[in-house]
């Protein structure tokens, strides 16, 4: 099997936050036999907040980071959901539209680059997905999650808006009944716990502006995930990660309930079935704690 | 040419709301089984148990073509338009194990029918209608161009269905948020070329109510049944507070602007920088969480947060791109 190599996109986070993402994605990507070659010179995706204030600003900024994917002639990996989105979005843009193409790039040519919209842009958690495929995840698997009820949390930004995201992955999925971060559970050999807040919101975006709402959302979340008999969550996404992991405190207190369970980014789960250690996967980072390895 | 269609049928079980509030002192659920037809839309099932099972069954219903908006209802959570929406794609989308409930089950008047008062007061409060002076007798007509019309992004087919409304986890937990149809209402009014008003946007701008407050779940692009993209109109409506000037100095404006101000500086965000920015002295709440994290490694001290390669780029790019100003 010809060796799997990617752009990789950390995004922000995996930097600061979430070490623990960034260690994990490398050691399972190893484990793979995946080549990630990073995008040191990435900027921001605006987190869609950017997008806010100044959207051609982000625009631009996105393009720039998708051309240097061009430039290795890969497809550009991320490892965040709302890095995925609005990287997505802004191929999507520019690809439909010439003319904003063309007012982009009439940027991007001052610091002599160009966006020409060769590179797909994918998440991490599809490519495993897509170009590595459960079965040989399956067949990979050394140490399988069996004695574990995990609970999936998506996320909303690998998942919607649909549309985008089914001309994103070759293997779409419904925002209504996702299916990857399920059935990667269940390759890992662990069970997945459905419950109805796995494809909900975590609150994320609006934590400093509207605090008990995003409370709220937590916390239905992590009691969604608890009420459906779960030992630990899995999040493709960072930001929902942070969001589960440091916030319980509020979310409990936001919803009148105590609700903590360990929340692991999808590769310290993959990480688990493959066989690396604890320590490879940043296991100790976590507030919510990682008491079953 | 001719092309056969072929006409198939399912068992579907159809678990219903039912609750009357002159009656009832708790909802509860009907199972319905029905051999549905593949032609068949969810209103017609609505239709079925009404006139072949239970004719106290209740719901809104008018057009029957996506028009008037009366029949949204939630098929296993997802808000639909049950008059548009076909019962094959449903049963694809869930099986054949479907529940059918009201929009919200918190505003039931009787089964699927809802009180939808506080969609309607968030509606008028954005000013749903053009706000111009009028010569009432022109010399010229009143030009829209196309490329004017364009602007409007598809804005005015809201249909006032509330299948956004309803399906938007904000308005579920903070009930001044105005919600995604009324913000599309309020962008289909100040992005028209025509139109005066000044109060508008200072309304939605609003924190609690306003577009600050849109958690960005995409859940009302989702469900639209006209593909309007209200969160698309709530990011414009964002843009155009900056536009404007409206834009007032708190915590939400800071933390889209200071993004910009994160990657000037340093390409990457400093994650710990904008949220000292964001919220001024009042980062001081965050203080144990931030220390918590920080005994677990999670917080990037100042001097280690990254900076991306060709920050010369960068800058140029952020210079010469900026479109925005607060």
């Amino acid at each position: 099997m010809k060796k799997l190599k990617y752009a990789l996109f950390t995004g922000c986070t995996a930097k600061q936050s979430t070490p623990e993402q960034m260690m994990s994605t490398m050691a399972v990507a190893e484990k793979l036999g995946i080549e990630l070659i990073e995008l040191t010179e990435a900027s921001c995706c605006g987190a869609s907040h950017l997008q806010d204030y100044d959207d051609f600003l982000s625009l631009v900024l996105n393009a720039r980071n998708i051309a240097y994917a061009e430039k290795h002639g890969l497809t550009m990996v991320t490892i965040c959901n709302t890095c995925q989105l609005n990287t997505a979005m802004t191929k999507h843009r520019l690809d439909n539209n010439a003319e904003l193409k063309a007012k982009v790039n009439e940027k991007l040519a001052e610091v002599g680059l160009e966006y020409k919209g060769t590179s797909d842009v994918t998440h991490f958690l599809y490519a495993i997905i897509d170009d590595i495929g459960l079965d040989k995840i399956k067949e990979m698997v050394v140490t399988p999650l069996s004695q574990f009820n995990i609970a999936p949390f998506y996320g909303c930004h690998n998942i919607r808006p649909s549309e985008l995201q089914n001309e994103t992955h070759k293997s779409p999925e419904s925002a209504y009944r996702p299916t990857s971060l399920d059935d990667l559970i269940i390759a890992c050999g662990g069970k997945n716990v459905d419950y109805e807040e796995k494809n909900k919101c975590c609150g994320f975006h609006v934590e400093l502006q509207a605090p008990h709402t995003a409370a709220v959302l937590t916390g239905n979340a992590i009691a969604g995930a608890m009420d459906g008999n779960a030992d630990w969550m899995v999040t493709p996404c960072p930001l929902c990660h942070l969001k589960l992991d440091t916030q319980t405190a509020h979310a409990s207190e936001a919803i009148g309930r105590e609700v903590e369970l360990p929340v692991l980014h999808m590769q310290q789960m993959v990480g688990l079935a493959l066989g690396c250690s604890p320590a490879e996967l940043g296991l100790n980072h976590h507030l919510a704690k990682v008491n079953f390895v | 040419m001719s092309t056969e269609h072929k006409i198939t049928t399912q068992q579907v079980n159809f678990k219903v709301f039912r609750f009357n509030a002159d009656e009832d002192y708790l909802p509860y659920y009907e199972d319905y089984s029905m051999e549905v037809t593949s032609e068949e839309v969810v209103l017609d099932i609505l239709n079925r148990i009404k006139w072949d099972h239970d004719g106290s069954f209740s719901y809104r219903r008018s057009c029957r073509h996506g028009i008037c908006g009366a029949c949204a209802i939630k098929v296993n959570g997802r808000s639909t338009l049950a008059c548009k929406e076909s019962m094959n794609d449903m049963v694809d989308l869930f099986g054949s194990e479907l529940t059918i409930e009201p929009l919200s089950i918190k505003r039931v008047v009787k089964d699927m029918i809802i009180d939808k008062g506080d969609f309607w007061e968030k509606h008028e409060a954005v000013q749903p209608y053009l706000v111009a002076d009028i010569d009432e007798n022109p010399e010229t007509e009143n030009l829209v161009s196309p490329e004017d019309a364009d602007a409007l992004d598809d804005a005015d087919l809201c249909i006032q269905c509330g299948a956004c409304h309803y399906a938007c986890p904000a308005v579920a937990i903070n009930e001044e948020f105005f919600g995604p149809a009324a913000f599309a209402a309020a962008y289909r009014f100040s992005a028209d070329v025509r139109d005066n008003s000044e109060e508008r946007l200072k309304t939605v701008n609003e924190m609690g109510q306003g577009v600050w407050d849109c958690v960005k779940c995409f859940e009302c692009a989702e469900v639209c049944p006209k593909e309007i993209n209200p969160i698309g109109k709530i990011t414009k409506l964002h843009q155009m507070a900056f536009q404007e000037g409206i834009a007032e100095n708190n915590v939400a404006v800071r933390h889209a602007v200071g993004f910009k101000k994160s990657i000037e500086k340093r390409g990457v965000l400093d994650e710990g920088g904008l949220v000292l920015y964001s919220e001024g002295p009042s980062i001081v709440k965050h203080i144990p969480v931030a220390l918590r994290m920080f005994t677990k490694g999670k917080i990037a001290m100042p001097w280690a947060i990254p900076t991306s390669d060709n920050m010369d780029e960068i800058k140029k790019l952020v210079e010469s791109s900026s479109t925005a100003k607060f």
